[in-house]
């Protein structure tokens, strides 16, 4: 019996003519290495909030670790396959038959043990700092209700009610500003998540979780739902908008207004209240109190529609109503087939809501 | 050696017309014709959920792109992760459990043979019931498709008020008809290897591919039941008004995710594990060495098997535990890093002074070990607790469990296929067209899944239809989809090459790969008794002792 192994030891490559693709796909595989910077928006890696800072010093230990045992182990591996490749012209003897040897198995168990000891450390410290920080003396509360697909931003402490845009006041050195989020679900789970300012928690119904966010530059910060949940999961983006305190202020009180009714937008009005409308919206000092959509009290203050899939233009807005599946796909507000004049007036009234 | 009488059938089902042999199929219960058409399905199925990954890509090429509606989208890639998982993932395992415990403990069948039988159509209709959703599910209310609740089916998005008409009820018993399979044939293993093993086979006297496929088939065991408890209960929620899952009514929405994920954790290393398996016969094979530190490698498949059932909660970091709690689940996580480990430490320690010959199956197996060295080191990564409030859903960890589960699982699947496919029909595969397809498959891999890190470092989240342009995810999901193609044209090389080489192959022999186990040593392919006379062994490499009567294994073991 002649086994095959002995007779070819064989060219890696297909041939010689398939080493132009296989070149050219290697070249596309480096590319991807340096093709491309990387975005500035949401980038784990540019951390601007304590608990993501946290979780940043974390990572680099992590990473640090792990290339050195990606280095060592991938070189051995690397040595061991080119140093022990069966060559052209070695004998048919088969190789010295090793079964094991305690020594090396006890040391390449000892040392996983103590890598893993360290890593333990990094992790437990980390945990409990994120996770057990006290609230500081004028923390700012906000309670966050994830919707099928939409945040409720509600503010109970300032009574104000808003979505998808979280304003919240920044931190500085002097003066620290801790925002703490109470995130409830209203329907099924959904996921808190905004890179730069700290690691994603779940929103889940009948259920209460905590997590807190201290913003260091002034500027928006962008995140997504996290949590796949339902067919516009990817169109659930959530936006914080960090202020300085003087500002943030201006903003409350802002907020805490309510409307005035401007005697031209009279017609849309009184349409927006005589449709089903205001089942689901609310606006503050008016009937409507409906919870199961956004609240519009100061509909024009926000940057988007439909959180986050449309910008809040007016153009947007009248098309939004017209047909909401037009520009996101699966939302439930319903269509309410509305004339192109009754769209107008709508539109107009709720320009006023500002 | 003793001698056992043995009744031969009348057909071997090689000869006939094709009724005859089609008929053969559906009455078979030869573990060889089952383990065959279990990786023929599972091969099928992976083309067809392969194809569906293709469709995720193409749209996900482009920012805003509107190839597939989002309703389409979510279908596509929960019908993706339930079929890899259950249709692919669980019955090629079964399928080389079947063809090769026996062979390789010198057993005539499986200690149940009908019951085999039972198993693989039992999985293969669970699967044709899940696709049949597709056309189903709507029902008379005109509600649904296919399932389109992510293959994690979390509540209450599956309750009744989320999840109209019957596409979870089609999940929920396609999975529960396709669990029964994977259950009794995973209790079938276990009596065949505990009661049939030949005449000298103690137990640390088996190939270590069979003692990875025993610890495995006690991990489906156990792992297994919860998940079909918590679908029958979210049945009851569904059908018979119990409140389980249903948060409106007091329900928990976080008892599903313990149920799901302390099946869902073992489950991966039940794919794993057969990988290992494959891994662990082929590289001595191939390096001309023995495994090196054979009970160490036994003792560390005990480890991951045990330490894998106290992990699961390692997916929910982000749901609000404490912080003891998530340190206690990030712990045990890293501790299962120890073992796997010390396997890659042990195959490296097998290769290490060897004569290492890069035939196809020790190809993909090198392949392998890189791929799950870094597998493994994003592991760690995800495990970090607070680094995991930042990776976890997103791209990040679909990169990362794609380079276990194509990376490590398909990788080791492949070599296997290589390595045994001339003992199951007598001819060699291609080598050229198996050098086409491990080169394509490899770039195409690392250009779909490399840069997914990137892309969830840089914020974005799984499991979305679309996104817009402007957070420098556009390169990353571009190379992504391209590395699909490479794929595809890969998996290609692979079909063509099992199929043409079915006739046209170079004829094998028994023992083309010089190798050591049992199933060598009888004919390529075996005949329906497998053994003339059953065999009798006094090492773990018998066919070493009869080719070096004067060096047996024996003497140092």
């Amino acid at each position: 019996m002649t086994p095959r192994l002995l007779k070819r030891p064989g060219s890696l490559w297909p041939g010689r003519k398939s080493a132009l693709p296989l070149a050219l796909a290697t070249g596309m595989l480096a590319g991807t290495v340096y093709a491309g910077a990387p975005g500035q928006i949401t980038n784990i890696f540019e951390p601007l909030s304590t608990p993501a800072e946290s979780v940043y010093q974390s990572a680099l230990l992590t990473l640090a670790i792990c290339a050195v045992i990606f280095l060592i182990v991938g070189g051995l591996l690397l040595y061991t396959t080119i140093r022990f490749r069966r060559r052209a012209g070695d004998d048919s003897l088969e190789p010295p038959q090793i079964y094991g040897s305690n020594q090396i198995e006890l040391a390449w168990t000892v040392i996983p043990i103590l890598i893993v000891f360290v890593l333990v450390l990094v992790t437990a410290r980390t945990t409990a700092d994120v996770q057990n920080q006290p609230a500081l003396p004028d923390s700012l509360n906000v309670t966050v209700v994830g919707h099928q697909w939409w945040w409720e931003i509600r503010y109970p402490e300032l009574g104000i009610v808003t979505a998808n845009e979280l304003h919240v006041p920044v931190s500085n050195a002097a003066k620290r500003k801790l925002t703490f989020l109470r995130l409830e679900s209203a329907d099924v789970a959904h996921s808190f998540w905004v890179p730069q300012l700290a690691g994603k928690t779940d929103l889940i119904p009948n259920r209460v979780n905590v997590m807190w966010i201290e913003p260091k530059q002034v500027g928006t910060y962008l995140g997504n739902c996290a949590e796949y949940c339902g067919t516009q999961h990817a169109r659930m983006l959530v936006r914080v908008i960090a202020h300085e305190p003087e500002d943030f202020a201006r903003w409350a009180a802002a907020q805490q207004e309510t409307g005035v009714e401007e005697p031209r937008v009279k017609d849309g009005r009184q349409l927006f209240f005589a449709t089903s409308c205001i089942n689901c919206h609310a606006i503050r000092g008016t009937v409507a109190k409906g919870r199961f959509g956004p609240d519009l009290t100061h509909l024009m203050s926000r940057d988007t529609l439909a959180s986050g899939a449309a910008r809040n233009t007016p153009e947007k807005l009248r098309g939004w109503m017209r047909n909401p599946q037009t520009i996101k796909d699966g939302a439930l507000m319903p269509d309410m087939k509305l004339s192109d004049e009754e769209l107008d007036h709508i539109t107009a009234y709720l320009q006023t809501l500002k | 050696m003793a001698f056992q009488e043995i009744a031969l059938p009348q057909s071997l089902g090689t000869t006939g017309s094709i009724t005859e042999r089609l008929h053969e199929l559906v009455v078979t219960v030869d573990h060889k014709k089952l383990g065959l058409m279990y990786i023929g399905t599972a091969l099928i199925f992976l083309i067809v959920s392969g194809s569906m990954a293709g469709l995720i890509r193409a749209q996900l090429a482009v920012p805003n792109n509107d190839l597939i509606s989002p309703q389409v989208f979510n279908r596509l890639f929960t019908m993706h992760g339930t079929a890899m998982i259950f249709l692919f993932g669980m019955p090629i395992v079964a399928g080389l459990m079947n063809y090769l415990v026996p062979l390789m403990i010198g057993a005539r069948d499986m200690a149940f043979p009908r019951l085999n039988a039972f198993g693989y159509w039992m999985f293969l209709f669970g699967g044709l019931l899940l696709f049949f959703s597709y056309l189903a599910a709507p029902g008379l209310s005109g509600h649904g498709s296919a399932p389109d609740v992510g293959w994690f089916a979390y509540a209450p998005l599956t309750g009744r008020a989320f999840s109209q008409g019957h596409s979870t009820d089609y999940w929920i018993l396609a999975l529960l008809v396709s669990g029964i399979g994977s259950i009794v044939s995973a209790i079938n293993v276990i009596a065949t290897i505990v009661s049939l093993r030949c005449k000298g086979m103690t137990l640390m006297r088996m190939p270590l591919f069979v003692w990875l496929m025993l610890i495995v088939s006690g991990m489906i065991l156990s792992a297994l039941p919860p998940l079909t408890a918590a679908q029958i209960m979210l049945l009851l929620d569904r059908f018979l008004g119990s409140r389980f899952f249903d948060t409106q009514a007091g329900g928990s929405a976080v008892l599903w995710q313990h149920f799901f994920w302390i099946f869902g954790h073992p489950e991966v290393y039940i794919l794993m594990i057969p990988g290992f398996a494959c891994v662990s016969e082929i590289i001595p094979v191939f390096s001309r060495k023995p495994m090196f530190g054979y009970p160490m490698m036994v003792a560390a498949t005990v480890m991951i098997g045990s330490i894998s059932m106290s992990v699961w909660a390692h997916h929910m970091f982000s749901v609000g535990m404490t912080s003891v709690g998530n340190t206690f689940f990030a712990v045990s996580t890293m501790l299962v890093g120890i073992p796997t480990g010390i396997k890659i430490f042990n195959w490296l320690g097998t290769m290490y002074g060897g004569k290492i010959r890069f035939e196809l199956p020790m190809i993909f197996c090198i392949g392998f070990l890189f791929q799950f060295l870094i597998a493994g080191l994003t592991g760690i990564m995800l495990g970090v607790a607070p680094f995991n409030w930042q990776l976890t859903d997103s791209y990040f960890v679909v990169a990362h469990f794609h380079y276990v589960l194509i990376g490590g699982l398909l990788f080791t699947i492949f070599a296997a296929i290589y390595y045994w496919y001339p003992k199951a029909f007598g001819r060699m595969l291609d080598r050229k067209l198996g050098l086409w397809h491990f080169w394509l498959f490899l770039i195409g891999f690392h250009l779909t899944f490399d840069p997914q890190h990137i892309a969830g470092i840089l914020g974005m989240p799984r499991r979305i239809y679309t996104f817009d342009p402007g957070r420098g995810w556009e390169i990353y999901n571009l190379i992504s989809s391209i590395g699909a193609i490479f794929q595809a044209a890969g998996l290609l090389c692979l079909v063509a090459n099992l199929l043409l080489s079915l006739r046209k192959g170079e004829r094998a022999g028994d023992d083309p790969w010089d190798a050591w186990t049992l199933e060598w040593t009888t004919t390529s392919p075996p005949p329906e008794y497998n053994f003339e006379t059953l065999p009798e062994v006094r090492s773990r490499r018998p066919l070493w002792d009869l080719k070096h009567p004067k060096d047996p294994d024996w003497k140092y073991e």
